[in-house]
């Protein structure tokens, strides 16, 4: 069969062409250097985010109140490891290999979501990571399940389905506790106070200062700006928090008429600096733990190839 | 850290949602044989009663027509209009066309 020659431009062309119509890029569309690095760094990071992420909550398994919470954490969990796996696979779509990027994580080349680097230090934790994190991770994912590239779309909404169990049972279990005693409705409080901060930086640095922002909108990558969500997100979490009978720890929220948005403070940008940098509360921790089970589970993957080879054989 | 001599074979999963449908692409993973990847495909893939029928295939057994030669692939269909039952007109009160 004889393929004629297609020029770089016409190329480039029917790539820019298929983005102007809202249409998806799949894997074997021609694409822009930049634009397939940028896919893998941004899959990469989410899917590494799933991954490290089983790590906080894991934590409570065993310490879970109830058979019923155990199960549902357990559900969670196994979720999150769900969502790295649909994530890894979209990205191999684009050449990189899954080996390679397991080493890419395990040394620390590329990053996963700051918000995993905060301690789990006490059981309202695990609710508060449901109706916050997962609530912030909600608002960042939803405009992604229309994303440029086919199957980082498609995996964003099996994802996004999903997430919306892992926001209610949170908020289900916080509710539990404010009905509790006051011990536990301070235990909630405490705990709010703790992640309401590192929520509002999943959403990344300030516009002005997220370099590669405006590239990511261009190609449909990213479809909303980093304080476009946060403000999303600050706009849809108040309510709750009022149903829930918790305060937010900001003296500078509150409601402006004129903009028909909430106002709010400032996180601690040179926080996040720091936590993306590697100096988090549980950087290392994370990073070591996963290198462990990565080591430990060695043994499984050996055995495994080793039957396939000799059934194979046979 | 020990690297993986060699990465596990690449599959493709297929689920049917349920009864009276197709098996429809949801994704893909790796595993070491068949018989492993049919049981990831269900931890992966039918968490949530997603499907009642999965079938795996190896990538690499997966022959696809060329995105390059998509014109000339596709092109014989594409002038065929009279394949299509709207290319056809019926008057208004002819009934049950």
């Amino acid at each position: 069969m004889t393929t004629t020659p297609v020029e770089p431009e016409a190329l480039e062309a029917a790539f820019e062409a298929t983005i102007a119509r809202h249409d998806r890029i799949e894997p074997r569309d021609w694409m822009p250097d930049a634009y397939r690095r940028t896919l893998v760094r941004q899959m990469a990071q989410h899917a590494h985010s799933e991954i490290i992420g089983m790590q906080p909550e894991g934590a409570w398994i065993g310490r879970a109140p109830s058979l019923r919470r155990k199960a549902i954490l357990l559900a969670k969990v196994q979720d999150e490891a769900g969502h790295g796996l649909y994530l890894y696979s979209a990205c191999e779509t684009l050449g990189v290999s899954r080996a390679e990027l397991t080493e890419l994580l395990l040394t620390g080349r590329q990053k996963y979501s700051s918000i995993f680097n905060y301690p789990t230090l006490s059981y309202a934790d695990v609710g508060t990571i449901g109706w916050l994190v997962d609530g912030a991770a909600i608002c960042n994912q939803v405009p992604l399940c229309r994303t440029s590239y086919g199957p980082y779309g498609r995996a964003m909404i099996r994802i996004c389905k999903e997430e919306s169990f892992h926001q209610r049972q949170g908020y289900e279990l916080l509710m539990t506790m404010m009905r509790g005693t006051d011990a536990q409705r301070e235990m909630v409080q405490e705990s709010v106070n703790r992640f309401w901060w590192p929520s509002l930086m999943m959403f990344g640095p300030p516009d002005a200062d997220s370099p590669n922002s405006a590239r990511s909108m261009a190609w449909g990558v990213k479809r909303n700006s980093n304080d476009e969500l946060r403000q999303k997100f600050v706009d849809m979490t108040v309510p709750q928090a009022e149903a829930l009978g918790v305060t937010l720890p900001d003296p500078e929220l509150r409601w402006n008429e004129e903009r028909g948005h909430h106002d709010f403070g400032e996180p601690d940008w040179e926080e996040l600096a720091a936590v993306i940098r590697g100096d988090g509360p549980c950087n290392a921790q994370r990073m070591a733990h996963r290198r462990a089970a990565h080591e430990d589970g060695a043994w499984v993957r050996e055995a495994a190839s080793a039957f396939a080879e000799r059934a194979g054989a046979r | 850290m020990s690297a993986d001599r060699r990465e596990w074979p690449l599959y493709e999963v297929f689920v049917r949602g349920k009864r009276g449908l197709n098996h429809v692409h949801v994704g893909s993973l790796h595993a070491a044989d068949d018989a492993m990847a049919v049981r990831h495909a269900r931890d992966v893939y039918t968490r949530r009663n997603e499907g009642v029928s999965i079938w795996v295939v190896r990538a690499d057994a997966i022959t696809a027509s060329s995105p390059d030669e998509k014109d000339p692939m596709f092109a014989p269909s594409g002038d065929k209009v009279y394949r299509h039952p709207t290319f056809y007109d019926i008057p208004d009160n002819v009934p049950h066309m």
